[in-house]
């Protein structure tokens, strides 16, 4: 009870985080019914197209929630979060790929046809468990967990920091890149993980399906927010900032950098790594492509437009850029890239602090000239 | 119309073939009939049978063509393996042709006579496949063999090692005995030897054993082997265990030429790393500004390349000595550029300036894309870059690479002298030091920033250069470099030029001796994990930086 | 208050998308789904352009069914999740008769449940590895058969070839397409140590050890090729390096089956004459046909100097195959047009016809090629005829007995003989 008693307090601290869970919670109910019930026909109906570009918007969402944990409360800049989403997403995507059994284009029940073709014999060690569920869930947490936890003990200990860290991450991320790209390593090399037909029993293609896992990541992104927010209110989330303003002085105070940093690092990789596992099923590809170190800079600048250290910032910032995207590459594809890079500059130039920065600046502005 | 001139050889227009044969021959009558006969059985007869699409009657023409004596045969040969040997539609003449601004200036095959200009449409080429090609230049190294250059007689002489069969032998006995170049009787020799390893008595055959097992002929080699399998079966040990120390020594020697080029090839990729990288040392290194769009900067010095050979399409072969200073001024323009508008006010937020040069990046991609097309751009490579300089049958070392690996070490000391040498450097050195000190003692801080980058930025464009002879010049030049140059700066040690060279040096031929035994992507891979676990080691990098400045 | 304004924030500008479907009564809408920015414009963008000029000429015959065809165009941006996005937009909210699009095989594979569950239609027009046949894909582009194994053949006969270097861009089009290779190859008595294969990464730079590897491959004394697999950017320092370890095609010749005009345009190919390339079209062949394309397509590309290459005509094939389908069918139903079309040909560019058959792939004629100074082709062999395009290997132990048959009774794109199964199929 306490604990929901926290939860209670914590909403009603945070006022925009009050408009968010509204609007979370209204699109959670609004989308399905606008898509199942209301006839097609109408003008109110949304299309499923609209309904999977909105499930991933929320998963891209909570990934940007993850690194503004990271950066924009831990000061660590992640060139390489991309990784742990990937991650998550090839373990569900595993999952999926076993569920299709021997309905795949060979017909083996054994093996995944990628690696039927290209003449496997059986299933690699790193494969088995993966029929079920549960141990697919148990890894979409803790591979992006294992891993985050190593690179982490390494790189915080040895006090790596800053613009190193950053290089290192990328590194990293390329490195994953790059081996599952490889076609020996057993993860269908450049094609990915794909074909897949049903999740835990229900068909994917199936309007309802679809729902599920929209609303699935929406409530995801809420809880992920919520968490989110519970770490940086808690004294945990205050020495990390401390650590992030000045790492060296928290230190001599006596906490246990390292461990901060860690924890805080393994929490985000594993908000990460769920936001890969709930965006495969809902675009039905996972391929090394993911792991692009430009998919993860890409991140860092959702995050950097939308405002990091405020958290809504990291999920205004995502849903928006996507947005963009979204429309500029339909309308106007020779505009996108310019259109992307103009707003890195803009934001980094005049909005430091970002969209929801400029936000509260002129609220400020309105409260202070109302108050005068 | 038909008009017979002076000589007595024909130029016509616009007749039938049958008609134009009986012509050719009163022509050929007309100059003498011993010169003639032999014409029409060796040369014209076959001339006409290249004519044919046949590849198989294409062959024989050319076989029988090179019985001929006739000098003209040589050119002949020579334009159809480059495949510029055309014909004139309307008359079935042969013509060589060249290119000029009006169309194709046409010269007659037989009696070198201009022919005018004509347009492409009037005028077929001889097309010639890769076994035509093959037979061409072994009959081209055989009439080579008595050419007056060493150079050519070497290269004819090499040619026919794998080839040489007993009735050469009397040919090459002769040609060794005039011959006084060195290394054109050395091949001969071997040449012999090669015919005496099989052919000659049981002292010869041993004696050429030895020789063969001296030289690095890979034909050499493959013919000991065929004399190990025959020496086996007729169970001569003597001669078997001969040749096994022969093939043993050759081995041997392949070994070590081996481990030396893949010293050279990892000294030559470390080279391409280190102009990749060495721009960066200084925005990065000496300025801390993360420069996302350094590889673009590379992008732009190599589509200014293309554009000084757009401008100079006579001159290819100066155009990169053009290339490389508007390399440099055109990317430090750009570079200076960016410094004004923006990373100025970045400055102490080096994480910042990461996000606003990704942008910059993109911009300056979808710009290329915009005015040069997506598609990537053809940079031609002089003739004095191409080829590979032999140092033996093992080993060569590209002309490329080495001009690269040259060239980078000039870049290298440049940069080193401007900023050991030059009050730039010095001012360069103070600001990156101690900022406010700097500013104190009157250096304008600001200027030396934009200078500072600027010239980052045309290093940057000068590697660019170097790499529009290596790679594709397309809009995604930059992205493929700039992880692998910040790995290299940040191993060496940021704000260390050293560092930047051994990093870069180091990396490369690590890279290179992994390859053969991982395969080019885990080696890759293993290099990036070797630099993780490396900056845990040392968190700033091979040789950090020391003092005020490394607390930043 | 403020909740209204955030929910509207993200929702009501993806509403005023919606209707932007709604008038579609007087044309029929043909969707175009080629990236146009990121790594595969390179490739693509030609491809767009080139369905919007076959669209704009049927319309100045007076369209199709007495409507004009519209084009709808997007960009999927070289990114595989974007390609089923874009996909669904198509289909869902603009409700095209038929998409043409789609290069590499992984935005194939991304997009091919979405074609499947809303039934649409997809002409793909590149070559690839086959091992794939589905309801809703037409593939107009050569199977393994159609290039592959035909430019082995010639090397086999006519240049006597006996070692084979197999070299490849790691990813599924040349590690099937390797593995088909290895097997005909054994099949045809080479021995495993005559066969080197080797993959390197997307955009390979540096192939300093690999050429001097090959160098050293090819100086056993007996011919040796290399049939390569290498994709896009790889190969402009692949053929640089090759020139410069003085390695030139009398020595030991590359057929690539990925680099085609368009490549070739943006290398300097001197160093590169007599190489070889196996495609089912070549810009240089003297065809009636050929000729008219040429020159439409530089009149509606406003530039003489634009290429055509073998996607292109496979565009060429698989749009008028679509529409004599959609006039035999009456309507642009895709199950009846599915119908229709199999069956139907059309003449190809090179002089032959190009019939749509059961499996879902065409007819085409096998071209081998000697690159030339001015970055054409020369045409040095060419199979009889047409190949029927096979959709499953007879190389490959899993795909032996796997036939593709859209036709009663079978109706099935996996179909084994011998089981008499029908696997792998979404509907």
């Amino acid at each position: 009870m306490s604990f929901i008693n926290t939860l209670i307090k914590l909403i009603e601290q945070d006022r925009v985080g009050r408009y968010l869970f509204s609007a979370l919670l209204a699109i959670a109910i609004m989308v399905p019914v606008l898509n199942l019930l209301v006839p097609e026909g109408s003008s109110l109906h949304l299309s499923t197209y609209v309904v999977t570009l909105l499930g991933k918007y929320l998963c891209y969402a909570l990934l940007a929630l993850a690194l503004d944990l990271v950066w924009g409360y831990g000061g660590i800049l992640s060139l390489g979060h991309g990784v742990f989403f990937a991650l998550g997403g090839y373990a569900m995507g595993m999952y999926m790929m076993r569920q299709i059994g021997s309905r795949g284009v060979y017909g083996n029940p054994e093996l995944p046809d990628f690696m039927v073709f290209l003449n496997w014999h059986e299933l690699p060690w790193y494969w088995f468990g993966f029929d079920h569920f549960w141990f697919a869930v148990l890894m979409i947490v803790l591979i992006p967990g294992l891993l985050a936890f190593v690179f982490g003990w390494l790189a915080f200990r040895s006090r790596v920091t800053g613009v190193y860290l950053s290089i290192i991450t990328q590194a990293l991320t390329f490195a994953f890149m790059l081996a599952f790209f490889r076609n020996e390593m057993g993860f269908g090399g450049n094609n990915g993980l794909t074909d897949f037909k049903d999740i835990l029993g229900f068909e994917l293609q199936h309007g309802g399906t679809r729902n599920v896992l929209f609303v699935l990541s929406a409530l995801a992104l809420a809880a992920g927010y919520l968490l989110c927010r519970y770490i940086v209110n808690s004294k945990f989330g205050r020495v990390v900032v401390a650590i992030r303003d000045a790492e060296a002085r928290t230190r001599f105070i006596g906490y246990k950098v390292e461990s901060y940093k860690l924890w805080l690092f393994i929490i985000s990789a594993v908000m990460a790594g769920i936001a890969g596992a709930l965006y495969v099923p809902q675009v039905g590809i996972i391929n090394p492509g993911e792991f692009s170190p430009l998919n993860s800079i890409e991140l860092v600048v959702w995050v950097a437009v939308g405002g990091r250290g405020t958290l809504f910032g990291a999920i205004v910032g995502a849903l928006l850029v996507n947005f963009a995207k979204t429309f500029f590459t339909g309308a106007l594809p020779e505009v996108w890239l310019f259109a992307l890079g103009g707003m890195f500059i803009v934001v980094t130039l005049f909005l430091p602090r970002g969209l929801v920065g400029l936000y509260q600046q002129s609220r400020e502005k309105y409260l202070a000239g109302r108050a005068a | 119309m038909c008009t017979l001139n002076r000589s007595g050889r024909y130029h016509t227009s616009g007749f039938f073939s049958p008609i134009l044969t009986l012509l050719i021959m009163i022509a050929s009558l007309l100059s003498g009939p011993a010169y003639a006969a032999q014409a029409v059985d060796n040369f014209s007869a076959p001339l006409k049978q290249l004519l044919e699409f046949d590849f198989d009657i294409k062959q024989q023409a050319i076989e029988q063509l090179a019985k001929s004596d006739d000098e003209r045969v040589d050119r002949i040969f020579k334009t159809l393996l480059n495949g510029d040997l055309y014909y004139r539609k309307e008359d079935q003449a042969l013509v060589y042709v060249f290119s000029t601004d009006d169309g194709y200036a046409l010269t007659g095959v037989l009696d070198n006579a201009s022919l005018g200009v004509v347009s492409k449409r009037e005028i077929k080429k001889i097309t010639v496949n890769n076994q035509l090609r093959e037979l061409l230049s072994g009959l081209i190294a055989e009439r080579g063999m008595s050419n007056r250059n060493p150079a050519v007689r070497l290269n004819s002489v090499k040619e026919m090692i794998g080839q040489v069969g007993e009735p050469d032998r009397d040919r090459l006995q002769k040609l060794l005995v005039s011959e006084t170049d060195q290394r054109v009787s050395r091949a001969l020799h071997i040449a012999l030897a090669m015919l005496d390893v099989v052919h000659g008595d049981k002292q010869k055959q041993l004696a050429a054993v030895v020789a063969l097992g001296e030289s690095d002929y890979t034909e050499s080699r493959n013919r000991l082997q065929q004399v190990l399998k025959q020496a086996t079966a007729a169970d001569d040990s003597a001669l078997a265990k001969q040749v096994k120390t022969s093939l043993h020594a050759i081995q041997l020697r392949a070994e070590r030429y081996q481990a030396l080029e893949t010293v050279f090839f990892g000294i030559s990729l470390g080279s391409v790393l280190l102009l990749a990288a060495i721009g960066l040392a200084i925005t990065f290194g000496v300025m801390g500004v993360i420069n996302m769009a350094h590889g673009e900067l590379m992008m732009i010095g190599a589509y200014t390349t293309y554009v000084v050979q757009l401008l100079m399409p006579n001159y290819i072969e100066w155009s990169l000595l053009v290339a490389v200073p508007a390399a440099f001024i055109v990317a430090g323009l750009f570079g200076v550029a960016i410094e004004r508008g923006v990373i100025r006010f970045l400055y102490g937020r080096p994480l910042e300036t990461l996000l606003a040069t990704f942008g910059i990046s993109l911009v300056l991609q979808q710009l290329v894309r915009s005015i040069f097309s997506p598609l990537n751009r053809s940079v031609q490579t002089p003739a004095w870059m191409s080829g590979s300089w032999e140092i033996n049958a093992v080993l060569s070392l590209t002309y490329n690479r080495l001009y690269i690996i040259v060239f980078s070490l000039l870049v290298f000391a440049a940069l080193l002298a401007i900023l050991k040498k030059t009050p730039l450097g010095l001012q360069v050195r103070a600001v990156s030091q101690n900022r406010t000190m700097a500013r104190a003692m009157g250096i304008r801080t600001e200027w030396v920033d934009a200078m500072t980058f600027g010239l980052g930025s045309g290093i940057a464009g000068v590697a660019g250069v170097a790499l529009s002879q290596l790679t594709n010049v397309g809009p995604n030049l930059g992205q493929s470099y700039i992880i692998d140059s910040f790995m290299v700066v940040v191993f060496g040690g940021v704000g260390n030029l050293w560092g930047t060279l051994v990093g870069a040096m180091s990396l490369g031929v690590a890279n290179k001796f992994l390859e053969p035994w991982a395969g080019a992507v885990l080696a890759k891979i293993f290099i990036l994990i070797f630099i993780i676990l490396f900056i845990q080691k040392r968190p700033r990098g091979l040789f950090p930086q020391k003092g005020r400045a490394a607390e930043n | 208050m403020k909740k209204m304004n955030l929910s509207k924030w993200l929702l009501v500008p993806l509403f005023m998308a919606l209707p932007f479907a709604v008038n579609a009564k007087e044309t029929i809408k043909v969707g175009i789904l080629h990236s146009l920015s990121g790594t595969m414009a390179i490739s693509e963008t030609t491809l767009k352009d080139t369905m919007l000029m076959l669209i704009d000429e049927q319309n100045k015959k007076g369209g199709l069914l007495g409507k004009k065809l519209e084009a709808v165009v997007v960009d999927p941006a070289s990114n595989w999740p974007l390609f089923a996005e874009k996909a669904r937009e198509l289909l869902e909210k603009d409700k095209v008769a038929a998409v043409f699009g789609c290069w590499t095989s992984v935005s194939r594979k991304s997009v091919l449940p979405v074609f499947e569950e809303l039934n649409g239609l997809l002409f793909y027009p590149v070559q690839y590895e086959g091992e794939e046949s589905s309801k809703n894909v037409f593939y107009t582009g050569a199977a393994p058969n159609q290039q592959a194994i035909p430019a082995v053949d010639y090397l086999m006969k006519n240049v006597g070839v006996k070692r084979w270097v197999l070299a490849g861009t790691d990813y599924v089009y040349p590690r099937t397409t390797n593995k088909i290779l290895e097997a005909y190859l054994k099949a045809k008595g080479v021995s495993e140590k005559d066969i080197m294969i080797n993959y390197t990464p997307f955009g390979h730079s540096d192939w300093q050890s690999i050429v001097s590897d090959i160098k050293k491959f090819g100086s056993a004394g007996k011919k040796t090729a290399v049939v390569s697999t290498i994709n896009g950017d790889a190969n402009v320092p692949f053929y640089k390096e090759l020139g410069n370890q003085g390695i030139s095609a009398k020595d030991i010749p590359v057929v690539a089956f990925s680099v085609g005009e368009e490549e070739l345009s943006g290398i300097d190919t001197k160093p590169l004459v007599g190489h070889l390339a196996a495609w089912n079209y070549f810009m240089s062949v003297d065809n009636k046909n050929n000729d008219k394309f040429i020159s439409s397509w530089h009149k509606f590309i406003k530039n003489k100097k634009r290429v055509t290459n073998d996607p292109m005509e496979a565009h060429y094939i698989g749009f008028n195959l679509w529409v004599n389908a959609v006039k035999k069918a009456g309507s642009t139903d895709p199950d009846k047009v599915g119908k229709a079309i199999i069956g139907l040909s059309v003449p190809n560019l090179t002089g032959g016809k190009a019939t749509m058959l059961k499996n879902h792939h065409v007819t085409k004629p096998v071209l081998i090629g000697e690159i030339q100074a001015d970055g054409q082709f020369e045409v040095v062999w060419k199979t009889k005829g047409t190949v029927p395009g096979d959709a499953w290997s007879d190389f490959l132990p899993g795909s032996k007995d796997v036939i593709s048959d859209w036709t009663k009774p079978i109706s099935c794109g996996n179909y084994n003989t011998k089981t008499k199964k029908c696997s792998g199929q979404n509907f």
